[in-house]
């Protein structure tokens, strides 16, 4: 049976008030325009969402934050966006910081069906406070937990119609681990071909973990800080 | 880049040795990356899922899907590699990185290393850095000495919240070198034109003065 739908606002019907989102995505690069789209026109709210940072004020992430429809935000970096701040600041948005490896850590555990794992990471700092905590060899480790989301919203290059992924460049970053964390995970593309087509060295994500595929178009793409060099 | 930057940076970048797997900052320890000499062949870590940073694009030849941790379009060299972030995490946190190179608010006498938040403002988040300290196999701080107060950045105790607690193997600032060791915090250099009275005079923690001391 073929996993690909036609409508975004289909695929994200289901996607309710309170629920808890996994989205892929590092800055705005590899991150699911489609999907946060159409949940900004449903318009859900008191969304918790998984995520390395939260957009730009008026895209990716951010477009969900400027219409109020995030209650918690569970990322590792936010520096790029005022609207956050804003709301943090005056207690309007819970947030738990997450170190970015302790992050993708919990997303990919999550995802495996482990609960949690010990890490080193934030021993003796803030993200350390009413942690369990562990000796191994003498040297301390922290209790972290594991994340699995309702949903999760990814963002791949290309993907077949069982919903086997391919991904490309640094646009992976957190979206193999979204994919497998997500009790249904929605994965958007920018091309779609018949199973089969791919060949099976070149998945990344093995469709197993893919419950809707949507073919995207226009994506904007858009760079925080264009660097170049002269030629 | 202003005189004591330079400074900084071309110290920093003598930490790199042929063959190593470096992860640099954002912001400052980034521009390390332009010092490396030709020839030496160092692979540069990305944790947003790169190990094989070139340098930035030509004009137009930009690619949105191909960016460095500070979210900066770049290139790959020959030999790179992409993954994700969980597997970028796992070199990191496992020991496979040779160096990383960072920035800091507060370094204390201890090793304590403090880059990530200042209470009541800013609210920005830790990203990779409570990671990479506790993982690369060495960790080397670049920072101005005093802040533009001019008080003292190597504090007895970090006033800031910590990045982590004694993880900080040596802190490059513009006007000496300190490694922090099992006797505690210990002077290696100072820059030209630079005395150790000087050095004691500005900086808040206390340190030794290293038998093979020497003076840039």
């Amino acid at each position: 049976m073929s996993k690909v739908m036609n409508s975004f606002l289909e695929a994200v019907s289901d996607i309710q008030d309170g629920a808890t989102l996994i989205v892929g995505g590092f800055g705005l690069c590899g991150i699911p325009e489609k999907s946060i789209e159409a949940l900004q026109d449903r318009g859900v709210k008191d969304l918790t969402v998984a995520s390395n940072n939260c957009g730009v004020d008026d895209a990716g992430l951010g477009r969900l934050l400027v219409n109020k429809q995030i209650k918690k935000m569970i990322a590792s970096y936010v520096g790029e966006n005022k609207t956050f701040e804003k709301q943090f600041l005056n207690g309007e948005l819970e947030v738990e910081l997450s170190p970015q490896g302790t992050l993708a850590e919990r997303i990919r555990a999550g995802g495996a069906g482990i609960p949690g794992f010990y890490t080193a990471t934030g021993v003796g700092t803030p993200i350390a406070e009413g942690k369990e905590t562990k000796e191994f060899n003498g040297k301390t480790y922290l209790l972290e937990e594991g994340i699995v989301g309702d949903f999760a919203l990814v963002k791949a290059w290309k993907a077949d119609t069982l919903g086997n992924l391919v991904y490309r460049k640094t646009a992976m970053n957190f979206n193999p681990l979204a994919a497998m964390a997500g009790k249904i995970t929605i994965a958007e593309v920018e091309e779609i071909v018949e199973a089969g087509e791919l060949t099976p060295e070149e998945i990344d994500t093995p469709g197993i973990y893919v419950q809707r595929v949507l073919l995207g178009t226009d994506y904007e793409k858009r760079i925080e800080r264009l660097t170049v060099r002269k030629a | 880049m202003t005189e004591t930057r330079n400074s900084i940076v071309k110290r920093a970048v003598e930490e790199i040795q042929d063959g190593m797997n470096v992860n640099l900052g954002i912001g400052m320890p980034t521009l390390v990356a332009n010092e490396i000499p030709d020839g030496m062949t160092v692979l540069l870590q990305s944790e947003n899922g790169l190990l094989g940073i070139g340098p930035y694009p030509v004009e137009g030849q930009e690619d949105a899907d191909l960016i460095n941790a500070g979210k900066e379009t770049i290139t790959t060299v020959p030999g790179s590699s992409f993954f994700d972030s969980a597997e970028s995490f796992a070199m990191i946190r496992g020991g496979h990185i040779d160096l990383a190179i960072l920035g800091g608010m507060e370094v204390s006498e201890s090793g304590d290393l403090a880059n990530w938040m200042i209470p009541g403002k800013v609210v920005k988040g830790m990203g990779g850095a409570m990671d990479l300290v506790v993982g690369a196999k060495r960790v080397v701080v670049i920072m101005d000495h005093v802040n533009k107060h001019g008080e003292s950045k190597v504090k007895k105790t970090c006033a800031l919240p910590l990045t982590g607690l004694s993880v900080v193997d040596r802190l490059i600032t513009d006007l000496a070198v300190f490694d922090f060791t099992e006797d505690g915090m210990v002077l290696v250099e100072t820059s030209a034109g630079i005395t150790i009275d000087e050095v004691k005079g500005k900086t808040e923690a206390t340190f030794t003065v290293s038998p093979d001391f020497i003076i840039r």
